[in-house]
């Protein structure tokens, strides 16, 4: 299966297509979200060569959509076009690629190197590629991952034709940033990351492009549109986890500097699991988490004064049936989310997951209220080649 | 006359467990010197990688197939670390679970799920649990450790390969799924040969057995088949292993945060 000769090449390609069927609840409450309805396909193939007795790695991992309604939503993106060069304690990492970083569950507050890929859903996990050439170094004391990041991503947002969006789109024409040389402003992160006893531990360092922006609604061409502007700023952050039995006790913390302000927020956590439920295979997990920003209502964060409690159920049974359900309220602004995700392998080589979102969302003022006719169901195929 | 009688038999029964513990103890020096003898032979590996093919079968026949690779290194006085790296099925592929384990104390355990590229540390905590829906469970994976039992030789019998010594082990850590396994170990070589496993309510749960062995570097047998059946549900497993090569060169630094980020 592996090269048995240091001059043999080998190549594997693999991948998925998905189908995906969304059903509104509602129809849309702004313009041109006139349906209940949405039909999607996206194709993600994967093609590996190592050569050099896996000295060397190139991944190839690009990404297409069609989508039925939103043509920002139709979109290809290259989400891994990576060389990974290995030697004895380093490696070097060059290309286009994803990074996760945190141990909290339902936000991340040091996640900070990839954008959001936010039209392909409100899951943190869809990330565009980022270019970067990464160091990283493996010492006895812990891995330390220089990043350069060259060239910025913009987040991606729902079109005129889309859901999940505000009243008005978000116009790349009208993005500012606060760097200079804009999107072509240079980033650069470091991080430690090691492991004592029962403790997983993360601290980083970043400089650069924000990669959430700050929307403001303008004219432009006579319409009321949302400008993206992206910040400079520098960040430090820590991650820590203890698993200690059956519990996972979780935190994330950063200091940010921007330029209208300094300011601390956090994601704290704890998660316990019952295993094997009245003696069958099944395991249930329930967690807990508090997010907190300093900024307050201002913050353009996730979970500002929110707290989180879900529960995730898994069957362990040949399909890999599991289900998690979770449910965020927002202490400010006295607003309720809710989320079911769920998925199950059909025979083999496929995989259907089901996801379900429930906004109620009564405050106007909450940013969320935006989505308050958004609720749906969405039902995904995956078959894997 | 009541009182003579009771004192009769309190004192017989005295002398009944006075001599079973004698016995007992024998017995369980016998079992604890079996299973370090186990230990012995298979020690000095250094480090092994093999690739397992596993059927999962339910009661009604349907198949499905998992294909893991491993890579395991040998720590001395300590429980080995090892690497597994999931190729089937393939919504799990590039999936990977690094181990450290230990002798005493909870094991040291990440996964690596590549759709997010997120390591995520678990809880050991979770040993009775199946692994990846097959009817072994974490617990029966791992590698045998002599603090993980308290033992009892029960007696020699014939067996498919000579003559077997039948021992019970006893779990020691409160998480296993499992109040005993009686297991079959050849005089011979002291191959596990075939292992019985008792649930928490003392019921015969599942039967491994070992097959078709074959000796590596003139001193470690492996199995090249490991067939469990569940009786209670009906559903097997059946494991091959293939490819079993020892002495890579494999160090500490093949089993970390990294190799398990990009391991293919």
């Amino acid at each position: 299966m592996q090269p048995t000769m240091a001059d043999d090449v080998f190549f594997e390609a693999s991948g998925k297509v998905s189908t995906e069927a969304t059903i509104y609840v509602h129809k849309g409450q702004f313009t041109n979200q006139d349906y209940r309805t949405n039909f999607s396909l996206a194709v993600e193939p994967e093609f590996y060569w190592d050569w050099n007795g896996q000295q060397d790695s190139l991944t190839f991992k690009p990404l297409f959509r069609k989508d039925q309604r939103d043509d920002a939503r139709t979109h290809a993106d290259i989400r891994e076009l990576n060389w990974v060069h290995l030697n004895d304690d380093w490696e070097l990492r060059t290309g286009i690629s994803s990074v996760f970083w945190g141990v909290t569950e339902f936000q991340n507050l040091v996640d900070v190197i990839n954008q959001k890929d936010a039209v392909e859903g409100l899951n943190k996990e869809h990330k565009l590629g980022q270019p970067m050439i990464n160091l990283s170094l493996v010492k006895d004391w812990g891995i330390v991952d220089v990043y350069v990041l060259p060239g910025f991503r913009e987040q991606t947002s729902a079109g005129t034709n889309g859901r999940l969006r505000a009243s008005a789109v978000v116009d790349a024409s009208t993005t500012t940033y606060e760097a200079s040389n804009s999107s072509k402003h240079t980033d650069v992160a470091v991080r430690w990351a090691h492991f004592f006893d029962v403790y997983d531990i993360g601290i980083h360092w970043y400089k650069g492009t924000n990669r959430t922006p700050l929307l403001t609604a303008v004219r432009s061409n006579g319409q009321t549109v949302l400008s993206a502007h992206y910040q400079a700023i520098e960040q430090i952050g820590l991650d820590l986890q203890a698993t200690v039995d059956s519990w996972l006790w979780k935190g994330e913390l950063i200091h940010q500097t921007n330029p209208l302000e300094d300011f601390w927020a956090s994601q704290l956590g704890t998660e316990y699991t019952f295993y094997g439920l009245q003696d069958s295979a099944t395991d249930l997990g329930v967690l807990f988490e508090y997010g907190k920003d300093q900024r307050g209502t201002r913050a353009n964060a996730f979970m500002q004064n929110d707290f989180g409690v879900g529960a995730r159920l898994d069957l362990n049974n040949t399909q890999s049936t599991s289900l998690f359900a979770g449910v965020i309220y927002d202490l400010d602004f006295h607003t309720t989310s809710a989320s079911i995700a769920g998925s199950q392998r059909l025979g083999e080589d496929r995989k259907l997951s089901l996801e379900a979102q429930v906004f109620a969302s009564e405050n106007s003022s909450d940013p969320a209220a935006i989505f308050a006719k958004d609720d749906y169901i969405k039902l995904t195929l995956d078959s894997y080649f | 006359m009541i009182k003579h009688l009771t004192t009769g038999l309190i004192a017989g029964v005295v002398i009944a467990t006075t001599s079973g513990f004698t016995f007992a103890g024998a017995a369980e020096d016998k079992g604890l010197a079996i299973a370090k003898q186990i230990k012995v032979r298979d020690e000095g590996w250094i480090d092994m990688t093999a690739s397992m093919n596993m059927v999962l079968r339910n009661k009604n026949g349907q198949e499905s197939v998992r294909e893991i690779r491993m890579k395991v290194l040998e720590v001395a006085d300590d429980g080995d670390k090892s690497l597994s790296i999931f190729d089937r099925p393939k919504d799990v592929k590039g999936t990977a679970f690094l181990s450290f384990s230990h002798t005493a104390g909870a094991d040291d355990q990440w996964l690596y799920l590549p759709a997010l590229k997120r390591v995520k540390r678990i809880a050991s905590r979770n040993k009775s649990g199946p692994f990846m829906g097959s009817e072994f469970s974490f617990e029966d994976l791992a590698s045998f450790e002599i603090a993980k039992y308290s033992y009892k030789f029960i007696k020699e019998e014939a067996c498919s390969i000579g003559t077997c010594f039948v021992v019970e082990q006893y779990p020691t850590d409160k998480n296993s799924g499992y109040t005993k396994r009686i297991v079959w170990v050849d005089k011979a070589e002291y191959r596990m040969l075939k292992t019985a496993f008792y649930d928490r309510k003392n019921s015969l749960l599942k039967t491994l057995n070992a097959e078709d062995f074959q000796q590596y570097k003139g001193k470690f047998w492996r199995p090249n088949a490991m067939k469990m059946v569940n009786h209670q549900s009906k559903k097997s497993t059946d494991l091959t292993w293939n490819s079993y090569q020892f002495g890579n060169g494999l160090s500490l630094a093949d089993f970390n945060q990294n190799t398990l980020k990009r391991i293919r």
